[in-house]
């Protein structure tokens, strides 16, 4: 087909089209929807994935956590009351020994003890975490430092009594001042501040299997000085109503880093056997069936996030792509009704010369032109699906905000969401929509080339 | 003179399932270059079938119609659109524009299905201007169908019968939604035409109309019954 004679069909097709401009509007319809809700939502699974993919290379693609956990079975009996004893769980250090000089691919350790403390500046308070840990930490966590600086290796091996404040506790504790050389109270010892963190926002939940993390309210001391000046030893000692109780934990959570560089792939593949190595020495030291730890591997979480949101684009694609089909039997119907509407103008072009595949041409080209405009519309609603999303938590922030909590479920629900327009589903889209101009327009248009041409011309 | 179309023994049946209704039982005709004729007869006498097999609409059951040297008789589908692209120009008694065109795209539609799909060009247009100036309607160009009188519309309808200049131009009932006046206009563009040379072949009930051409052929049962003007 010549260019020219492609131009005139399309024009053709134009002017029937705007010919009914209400009737060619609503039948698109369908079809706008229809892209606008695969775009939409491939949006959505894109900007989701691409979120949990962040808060994944935030704890490190090529880390191994492994967490104390409190065993189910001594929780119940610590239940009994007025009795004082010690609850020892977790890992130890010769764990951490163990891990880090027999098992070769981990290249870095970094344990973790945590506390919740008050932390005093004056008048200031903050209910802390307090966070002992090593320099690499810094590093592991993807915190950036704001002033001042983070643990060293000296403070560690000094039992050095210096803290390093996160953005928000140095916000609390020190509003005016810059905090870095002042001093703090925790638990009526003084420790100096040597530096404070940057803003950081808290990670969310992944699965179930991390908690999320709000880094903004924490306290960070050398491992070492928290075991020997906040604690008893390993024990911490709690005075609930009544009773004592104690709990003697090491280390809450040790970061095992594999291989060297972050972003080769070799590394990678190293992660998930050697977590499997980890599980099977702690599981020899700590005895069979004291499920006193966990491992979880970041790498693991990711891949299930993307299983996960690979069943989600399924579902969610099927749903769109079941609107399309609707939008599709919408176009078919009202082109069999123009069919039958112009029959005689059928008769008449036949009459005057037109072949068969002149009138299915005509047709078909009507049809595509209705549902790729159609599809065009749908995309460019689609495009702004981030807007409107960004739109409907200004508005929830505006209106609907709950003012007890500060934020509201529903706001809560879109800030969550950061739908990203996949490129390759404008393509995708706008080829689908052809296609279902001509799988829906064929059956209409060879309908119309079949009408005999004495029959059409006297049809009324 | 040379025969632009030839009938020879031309049959037509349709078959109905409980009855076959022989609407053409052997017609044969010559018409000779510049011929200008009429074909009467009542309803039911197999007019509309011959007009709809003149004017390539349709393929006999039996017999040969050559028109311009080929025979019609076997043609495809196909074919028989090229035919009646190029060899037929057609006049309908209601005019049959295509509503939402101007006066000046009716005249083109033609020129939309030319064998080969050649672009419009700026002389085809100047062409389709040409006609519509010689049946009186240069100024009414970018008029639509509603916007005109009757013989306004059927003076369209010539033009664009004319555009693809035809072997025969074929006329069905021409003036019969027209009034006497209209009528006289028309027809006497029709006898120009042939006046210029022109094959015409006009199906009419009308005595007025018949009378001014040069040849009536009458109908009736399927057969031609005879030529002349017969009362009635």
């Amino acid at each position: 087909m010549s260019f020219s004679r492609f131009l005139r069909t399309l024009t053709l097709a134009l002017k029937s089209v705007m010919l009914h401009k209400l009737r060619s509007g609503l039948t698109m319809l369908g079809i706008v929807f229809g892209v606008f809700s695969v775009i939409a939502m491939l949006a959505i699974g894109e900007g989701a994935s691409s979120q949990a993919q962040k808060q994944v290379l935030e704890l490190g693609a090529t880390n191994i956590i492994v967490r104390s956990i409190k065993p189910p079975d001594e929780t119940s009996s610590s239940g009994q009351s007025g009795q004082s004893f010690v609850l020892r769980y977790g890992l130890t250090r010769k764990d951490l020994n163990v891990i880090s000089e027999t098992i070769p691919p981990i290249l870095g350790v970094v344990p973790v003890r945590e506390l919740t403390q008050e932390v005093r500046n004056q008048q200031h308070t903050l209910n802390s975490r307090i966070v002992g840990s090593t320099p690499e930490y810094l590093e592991m966590n993807h915190l950036k430092m704001a002033q001042g600086r983070f643990l060293t290796d000296k403070d560690l091996d000094q039992m050095a009594n210096v803290v390093v404040l996160a953005y928000e506790t140095a916000q609390v504790l020190f509003p005016f001042d810059n905090p870095v050389g002042r001093p703090v109270q925790i638990a009526n010892r003084a420790y100096r501040v040597v530096g404070v963190t940057q803003d950081r926002t808290a990670s969310a939940a992944i699965g179930g299997s991390l908690s999320g993390q709000d880094y903004n309210k924490d306290v960070y001391m050398p491992i070492l000085t928290l075991q020997s000046r906040l604690n008893t030893g390993d024990l911490f000692i709690r005075r609930t109503q009544g009773s004592f109780s104690a709990v003697s934990v090491v280390y809450d959570q040790i970061t095992l880093k594999v291989g060297d560089t972050d972003e080769t792939t070799d590394d990678r593949d190293l992660v998930i056997p050697t977590a499997e190595v980890v599980r099977e020495t702690i599981r020899n030291l700590h005895g069979e069936g004291k499920n006193d730890f966990a491992v979880v591997v970041p790498l693991e979480l990711l891949k299930q996030a993307d299983q996960i949101r690979k069943i989600f684009n399924i579902v969610l694609g099927s749903i769109a792509a079941i609107s399309l089909i609707v939008g599709g039997i919408g176009i078919m119907n009202i082109m069999l009704a123009t069919v039958t509407e112009r029959t005689r103008e059928i008769g008449i072009r036949r009459a005057l010369g037109a072949r068969r595949r002149d009138i299915i041409q005509q047709f078909l080209t009507e049809t595509i032109v209705l549902s790729g405009t159609g599809g065009l519309i749908g995309i460019m609603m689609g495009l702004l699906t981030p807007a409107a999303f960004v739109g409907i938590q200004l508005f929830v922030d505006a209106y609907v905000m709950d003012k007890s909590t500060g934020t509201s479920d529903i706001g809560r629900l879109f800030s969550g969401m950061e739908p990203q327009v996949a490129v390759w589903s404008l393509p995708l889209a706008f080829g689908v929509s052809v296609a279902i101009g001509i799988i829906f327009g064929t059956y209409p248009a060879r309908a119309a080339a079949r009408l005999d041409p004495i029959e059409a011309l006297r049809h009324e | 003179m040379t025969a632009v179309a030839r009938l020879v023994d031309l049959t037509k049946f349709y078959d109905l399932g409980a009855v076959v209704v022989k609407a053409l039982r052997g017609v044969s005709l010559e018409i000779p270059e510049g011929d200008y004729i009429a074909i009467m007869g009542s309803s039911g006498s197999g007019k509309s079938t011959l007009l709809n097999l003149l004017a390539a609409l349709d393929r006999p059951t039996q017999g040969q119609y050559i028109l311009n040297g080929r025979d019609t008789s076997q043609m495809s589908d196909n074919d028989l659109s090229v035919v009646r692209n190029s060899d037929i120009g057609f006049i309908f008694q209601s005019f049959n524009l295509i509503t939402q065109y101007t006066v000046l795209e009716n005249i083109e539609v033609p020129l939309l299905y030319r064998p080969g799909y050649p672009p419009i060009t700026a002389r085809d247009r100047n062409r389709c201007i040409d006609v519509a100036n010689q049946v009186g309607l240069g100024d009414r160009l970018d008029h639509r169908p509603f916007q005109l009188s009757g013989g306004q519309q059927q003076r369209v309808a010539i033009a664009r019968a004319l555009i693809n200049d035809p072997a025969i131009i074929m006329a069905d009932e021409p003036t019969g939604n027209l009034d006497s006046k209209t009528e006289e206009e028309i027809m006497q563009i029709l006898t120009d035409l042939n006046n210029e040379g022109r094959t015409i072949i006009i199906v009419t009930h009308e005595k007025s109309v018949a009378q001014r051409t040069s040849r009536q052929i009458y109908m009736k049962d399927g057969l031609i019954a005879g030529e002349g003007i017969f009362p009635g």
